[in-house]
């Protein structure tokens, strides 16, 4: 990495230290901002949280390898979570997930080339009423059909 | 998506005026409101039903000035959206009733934890406070009480569970990773930030308003003895109306599937992954603490459903949640799920099925938090219940 990179990271994770504060407990929500923002934390970022909060940075990658919501591999602009859990397994997860999968040409657990998205499973998310469902980044899709599900990621693109 | 409105009951979804509460509450005394607390037999809405009243009086009595009111909003049950529902649409009632904990246990601060998946909330939940704080509802003197001052905060969950159990929401509010803590001490002795702290559900949040306005007598009246007031449901599953439904604690399973609309159910689950798996021949039991007790999650399965594939979701789903602090959850659920695929392949023998029943069982004492204490439950009820169904599978070819 250029040391002016490293710098600009720097300063960057000194900026969230200042708005969330520097006590252990503002740890998690600098790593959420990290996340929204860069869609990962990488390890210098994870150094730099660590050495600013006075912690160690092995407590940093601990705390984001124990979240799903938090990673510390590069991922995509766009993540796309399809629910797994049972309303939207019986409601036609699957072929939800083999369109999606043919759509993007990736399989789950995987990031498109060009990092543009990211595809995996998540948990029940609480729409079990309106299943199948999935999260674009924050946005919730409910009662997903393979072609709606396309769709609203060709709307994305 | 979408929500639906509309909803009746008796008591959240019977119509509030924003403000209300908080108005009667504070011309109460803090032990007013707790004796009115004790009458109402509230008990919590998440899941383990421990008195809400006991637990505020805890907090109250201890001589810490700064204490904590938290509310469970990390709702990750799976089948359970009651939360969304209440945070989406009813966000008044939840608000009044936290000012009004924070009035009765004399806190200062006040934290929503609000699961990761449901960030999109947070606008209109902020705007909301927002407007509170202008309406001198919450903030500093609020309505010209001089020394009550309160505030809400929003932190944000980030994917985990776990963290609805109240010590490891506590452990991830201070920064680490979300494990369960040894009990005790209790929460309400040493909590977040090791200061006196009451965890309590949204919708027991939601129903404080009510008690206070129409008091405690009023409150147990609804319901049965053991489980005052009413439930929301959140039903999903095969059904024609899939919604969260108010009803009183007693609703029997057969009336309920009736009133959604379920047809040729097979199998009821109550209680969420965590819960049970009851067959047909159960449908007349109750929903309450004392006899099926629940979250609120009613998941419908019908005939064409394969009890197997059901099991082997929840068990994927305990495997992947499990935060694998403790032996018997990290390694127990593990096995479970190997157990369940030798059964849907038919190759098993029943010894080896018998032993880990035991270990269900071993679990279910030797975990360390509700996780790994409720998630052999799906195991054992749907081998209990779903006898024939389970074991002729696989052997057919």
């Amino acid at each position: 990495m250029l040391i002016s990179e490293k710098q600009a990271l720097t300063e960057r994770v000194g900026m969230l230290v200042q708005k969330y504060g520097n006590s252990r407990s503002a740890l998690i929500p600098i790593l959420q901002d990290i996340q929204y923002n860069f869609k990962y934390v990488s390890d210098f970022e994870q150094q730099e949280v660590a050495r600013l909060l006075d912690i160690h940075p092995v407590e940093v990658y601990s705390v984001v390898s124990f979240y799903s919501f938090l990673s510390p591999n590069i991922r995509g602009k766009y993540i796309v979570r399809l629910c797994q859990t049972i309303s939207c397994e019986l409601s036609g997860k699957e072929k939800v997930a083999k369109a999606i999968e043919r759509e993007l040409g990736i399989k789950f657990g995987e990031t498109t080339k060009d990092k543009k998205f990211t595809l995996e499973y998540t948990n029940c998310m609480g729409m079990c009423d309106q299943s199948p469902a999935m999260m674009i980044n924050e946005k919730v899709y409910a009662n997903l059909t393979p072609e709606k599900a396309v769709q609203i990621l060709k709307e994305v693109k | 998506m979408e929500n639906k409105i509309e909803r009746k009951g008796q008591v959240i979804f019977s119509g509030y005026k924003y403000g209300e509460g908080i108005k009667k509450a504070l011309k109460l005394s803090p032990q007013d409101i707790l004796f009115e607390l004790r009458e109402s037999k509230l008990r919590g809405r998440g899941g383990a039903g421990f008195p809400t009243s006991t637990k505020w009086m805890l907090t109250a009595a201890t001589l810490d000035p700064e204490k904590y009111l938290i509310c469970n909003a990390d709702e990750g049950e799976p089948g359970t959206f009651k939360d969304r529902v209440l945070l989406t649409e009813y966000f008044n009632l939840v608000f009044d009733g936290m000012v009004i904990g924070g009035y009765t246990i004399k806190a200062k601060y006040g934290i929503l934890y609000l699961r990761g998946e449901y960030k999109y909330m947070v606008p209109d939940i902020e705007a909301h406070l927002e407007k509170m704080r202008k309406d001198n509802l919450l903030g500093k003197s609020i309505l010209g009480k001089e020394d009550f001052n309160f505030d809400i905060e929003i932190r944000l969950g980030t994917g985990a569970y776990i963290c609805g159990e109240e010590t490891a929401l506590i452990e991830s509010l201070e920064g680490s990773r979300g494990e369960a803590r040894n009990r005790p001490p209790f929460p309400v002795n040493r909590g977040y930030m090791g200061k006196p702290s009451s965890v309590n559900n949204v919708e027991t949040f939601a129903n404080i308003p009510f008690i206070v306005m129409k008091g405690g007598k009023w409150y147990s009246k609804l319901g049965t003895e053991k489980s005052t007031g009413t439930k929301l449901f959140s039903v999903s599953g095969d059904c024609e109306k899939p919604d969260v439904y108010e009803l009183p604690w007693g609703t029997k399973v057969s009336e309920l599937l009736e009133l959604v609309g379920a047809k040729n159910t097979k199998a009821v689950q109550v209680g969420g992954a965590s819960g049970q798996c009851i067959p047909k021949s159960q449908f007349d039991r109750m929903l309450a603490y004392e006899d099926l007790s629940t979250g609120g999650s009613i998941k419908i399965f019908n005939e064409s459903r394969n009890m197997l594939h059901i099991l082997k979701n929840f068990m994927e789903f305990f495997v992947e949640e499990s935060c694998g602090q403790c032996v018997p959850c990290r390694v127990g659920n593990v096995k479970l799920l190997e157990g369940t695929e030798m059964l849907l392949k038919g190759e098993f023998t029943f010894e080896y099925i018998n032993k880990l029943k035991e270990l269900g069982r071993t679990m279910k004492i030797a975990s360390k938090c509700g996780l790994g204490q409720s998630s052999p439950n799906p195991f054992l009820s749907i081998l209990e219940n779903f006898k024939d169904e389970v074991f002729n599978q696989g052997m057919e070819e």
